[in-house]
Formats: structure tokens, C-alpha cells, sequence
């Protein structure tokens, strides 16, 4: 692994909109997130140097390409430099690993990331086509979706490590227990065992509760270098680690269908560049587009051995009052999923928790990860967040 | 249309389903191919989906199975012929002309193949 010096990157503003389902189409709800974002680090548009929009998806979903320009241009942002990332569900955190780039690079002193993802007005049938889009074609023409590999990768688990069902929607009720506290959740309802494990099945032996919802919505992230923070604002928090890394295509090859290879690089990676240990971490976002993959990453991440991830939720350790909080913000689960905003809301939750910004669901926090999770652990970048000095 | 359910090989000896211009494991361009259509696979895991997107059969039951070729195993993902299929079960692929209906989805219908081979209970 090449080591180039950097310069330490800082966030210095966050915003998100209402997640859920929405009239706006996606330039607009890029817009709403992007200006509240400019505004919370009162911050004028025209001064951006870069601008990324994490999105999947807006081509299929509604027929608009170069939403990076129609952004540029709608903000007031004309002059800079603009790009959109697309790494499916991971659009987001490869967003912050673009943005990270413009400024550790000093190629931009000034960069915002805004992601975001309008799907609401097509059908389920439609959105989960759109996704599955991503697999490959002897996956595709069998039907494969993303909540079919759920189906079976949790099936292998819970046969494999003899994990009761229960565990994974006591995922669920947490999930949906930190997102009533969340005003921009989709869903802020609670739910109990009982309503996840009688829900309709949809990819036997997990359940509607097991799965996030289709969702629209935006969120964004500023960035400037640590020096440049210092003088601007004494609340920002600064990235100490991100790394990506990619797994394969086809989910089948893998060798072992328990363990996510993206996980577990961008993990170690992100790990080793920040230099803290897996205790270090006070709060993390985990991707729980399916109630399985909380405990994939749990265990990718190191936070638990292979097969001993489902006991971190039987035995309490990542609800909000446990040692380890997993999602606070409700996660996918109940904040909803717009594909390409879920990374950076990921990040906006974690900019709160480590600014004491975060309210009802406030925990004590000093230094929060996120992982991002693209296709069924396709692409992955993993981003360790602590407050600034 | 080929009859053929082909793993690719590379001159090391890796396996994979389906096959890639490069071994996944090595790197070395897979230059033979191996036909599992007339074999035994065991079925590694299985789900139904009760939520398929347009042109595919609701509900889909899917399944990994494994093929052993030699000690080496390659897996391979496709639909079931039936629901009633069990973690360990001995099944063998069955041809269908079309797995789902090449028209009704987002794909280009001319920019892949949509034969292939379900997976039977033996």
C-alpha cells in the first residue's frame, strides 16, 4: 500500500433532509440537503471549490443524468469542479473518500459532498429490478435481488453458528427503537419481536422487518483541511481513517458466504490509517440495508469473532445504552435507504453524536466509524471520524 | 443456445461458475472449460423470494449448490424447480429456455443470454 502525506481533513458542516417518501425529484432534494449544508457551516456556495453527488441511480430511476451540474448550477456553485460517484449502494462513502481525496491532496480547500436518491414513485418490483441491476448476468436471469442473497447468506448463518432467529429481529426492534428519536426517519414507529417474526415473508427465513425500506431523500457533508477548520469553527470533527475495497461480483465465489472481503480490507485499512483499536470506537453506522449484514459487519469489522456477532444484540452491547451503540440514528432499517445518501447520512449521524448535536439519541462519543456497503458487500469503504482538537 | 453449464478453468487448476477472462484466484487467463450440466451438486442454502421484479416468477425459490470436482468444489447460484428444497439436498441441473422474461426488466434483453439450468431434487 502506497503511504503519501495528506493533509488531516476536517468536516465542518452536515445536514439531511427529511427521509421517506417526498414529491421532490432528485435535483431538488440534492438541493434542499446541499444548501442546508452550505448554511449550518455558513458557508457561501460560490466559495466550493469541489462538489461530489453521491447517487446510483437517477438515469434509471427517472431519466435525469449530470445531476453533479444541475446541482452546480442550482446552488450557485458554477466555477467548480464537479463530479458524480456512483458505487451503488455505497455511492455515499465512496463520496467521502472523493471528497477526502480533493482536500488531503490540496487539490480543493473547499469541497462538498452531497448524495441522494429519489425512488418512491416507481413500484417495489421496479426499485429492486434497478438495484439488482448490479449482479451479474448469470445472477440476473435467474431473478437474484439484493434481499434474495439476504435469504440465503441468513438462512447459512444461522444454520452454520446456531444463532437463534430471534436475534436478528431484536436488529430490527433496536433499529426501529433508535429511530423514533430521529425527526428525519422514515419510519419512526417501534416494533416488538413478535411483529418482526409473524411480518410477511419475502425472502425465506427473513421477514418484511428484516429488510429497509425504498426511500427518497439527501444529505451532505463540507470539508476543508484541519487548519482551515480550526479558523473557521471550534465544532467540526475531522476524518482519521477511510478506506475502500471491492469483493466480488458474483456472490456465490466467494469462499466463505459468511464473510464480507470489503469489509474486512476497508476495515483493517481504515483501522490502521487512523491508528486506534477496535475498542476505541464509541458509536458506529453500520449498513443494516438487511438485518444480516449488521451482524456481517460486526464481525467483518472485528468488533466480534466469525459466527459471535448475533450475541452483541442478545446480550445488549450495541443498543444505544450498551458499550458499542450500533446506528442511533434508526439506520436503514427505519431511517429509510435512498441509495446514494445513505453513506453520507451515515456520517451526518456521526457528526452529531461526536458534536453532542444528536439530542434524544446523544451517546458519549469521541471517535465513530461507518461502513458503507454497496451491492451484497460488492464495495465497501469503511470512514473512522473523531472530534476535532 | 448452449446446452452446456460451463465452469471456467485456468492452466493452475482454479475453478469458477460462471467463467471470467482471468482466474479470480490467480490471475492467469482461464483457458479450458468444465460442463457441470450432466452432475450432482448439494445445495448449500437456499431462500424463496416472495418479492421478484417484473418478468420473474413470484415467489422464486433460489439456491447455492455445490458441485465437487475432484475435492475442488465450485459453486453455482440458480432458480430451484420447486419450492420443497432442503440445506444438503443431492439435486441436478434441468434446462429452461427462459429463466424469466427477457422483456420485462431493466436490462437490454439483447445484452445477455436468458437460458439456463434450474436445479432438481434427485
Amino acid at each position: 500500500m502506497p503511504r503519501v502525506r495528506m493533509s488531516p481533513v476536517a468536516c465542518i458542516g452536515a445536514s439531511m433532509t427529511q427521509f421517506g417518501q417526498r414529491d421532490e425529484w432528485v435535483v431538488d432534494l440534492l438541493a434542499e440537503a446541499g444548501q442546508a449544508c452550505l448554511d449550518d457551516a455558513s458557508v457561501d456556495a460560490a466559495d466550493l471549490d469541489h462538489l461530489y453527488v453521491s447517487n446510483m441511480a437517477s438515469g434509471e430511476f427517472e431519466g435525469q443524468t449530470g445531476v453533479m451540474n444541475a446541482l452546480a448550477h442550482d446552488l450557485g456553485a458554477l466555477g467548480a469542479y464537479t463530479q458524480r460517484v456512483d458505487q451503488t449502494s455505497a455511492s455515499g462513502g465512496a463520496g467521502i473518500y472523493a471528497a477526502w481525496q480533493s482536500v488531503a491532496s490540496g487539490a480543493s480547500d473547499l469541497t462538498m459532498l452531497v448524495g441522494g436518491e429519489k425512488m418512491t414513485h416507481r413500484t417495489t418490483g421496479e426499485s429492486t429490478d434497478v438495484i439488482a441491476s448490479l449482479t451479474h448476468p448469470a445472477e440476473y436471469k435467474h431473478g437474484v435481488t439484493l434481499p434474495s442473497f439476504a435469504g440465503l447468506t441468513a438462512r447459512h448463518y444461522l444454520d452454520r453458528f446456531d444463532a437463534p432467529r430471534e436475534s436478528l429481529a431484536k436488529v430490527a426492534v433496536k433499529n426501529h427503537r433508535n429511530g423514533v428519536d430521529n425527526p428525519h426517519a422514515q419510519f419512526r414507529k417501534e416494533i416488538d419481536v413478535e411483529t418482526a417474526l409473524e411480518s410477511p415473508i419475502i425472502a425465506d427465513p427473513l421477514r418484511l422487518y428484516d429488510f429497509c425500506p425504498v426511500t427518497d431523500g439527501s444529505a451532505a457533508l463540507l470539508f476543508t483541511t484541519e487548519e482551515r477548520a480550526s479558523d473557521l469553527t471550534d465544532d467540526y470533527v475531522v476524518i482519521s481513517g477511510i478506506a475502500g475495497a471491492t469483493d466480488t461480483q458474483v456472490v456465490h465465489e466467494r469462499d466463505d458466504p459468511t464473510v464480507m472481503g470489503g469489509v474486512v480490507e476497508s476495515g483493517d485499512r481504515a483501522f490502521e490509517m487512523a491508528g486506534r483499536a477496535r475498542e476505541d470506537v464509541d458509536v458506529a453506522e453500520l449498513h443494516d440495508m438487511f438485518t444480516i449484514l449488521e451482524f456481517l459487519q460486526y464481525e467483518g469489522l472485528g468488533f466480534a469473532d466469525q459466527g459471535e456477532g448475533w450475541r452483541a444484540i442478545e446480550e445488549g452491547v450495541t443498543a444505544r445504552d450498551g458499550s458499542l451503540p450500533i446506528n442511533t440514528s434508526g439506520g436503514l432499517k427505519s431511517k429509510g435507504h435512498p441509495l446514494g445518501a445513505s453513506g453520507v447520512a451515515q456520517a451526518y449521524e456521526l457528526y452529531q453524536q461526536l458534536l453532542g448535536e444528536a439530542g434524544p439519541r446523544q451517546v458519549e462519543a469521541d471517535v465513530g466509524l461507518a461502513c458503507n456497503v454497496g451491492g451484497f458487500g460488492n464495495c465497501v469503504t469503511t470512514t473512522i471520524m473523531e472530534v476535532g482538537e | 443456445m448452449s446446452r452446456e453449464l460451463l465452469a471456467g478453468e485456468c492452466p493452475n487448476g482454479h475453478r469458477s461458475y460462471p467463467t471470467h477472462p482471468r482466474c479470480p484466484d490467480c490471475g492467469d487467463p482461464q483457458s479450458a472449460t468444465v460442463d457441470l450440466a450432466d452432475r450432482e451438486a448439494e445445495v448449500v442454502t437456499w431462500t424463496t423470494s416472495t418479492a421478484t421484479p417484473p418478468g420473474v416468477r413470484e415467489p422464486n425459490t433460489l439456491a447455492i449448490v455445490e458441485f465437487d470436482l475432484d475435492g475442488e468444489s465450485v459453486r453455482v447460484l440458480g432458480q430451484a424447480t420447486t419450492d420443497d428444497v432442503d440445506v444438503g439436498d443431492t439435486v441436478r441441473p434441468v434446462y429452461v429456455d427462459e429463466l424469466r422474461d427477457p422483456n420485462a426488466g431493466i436490462r437490454e434483453p439483447e445484452s445477455q443470454d436468458w437460458d439456463g439450468f434450474r436445479f432438481e431434487p434427485v
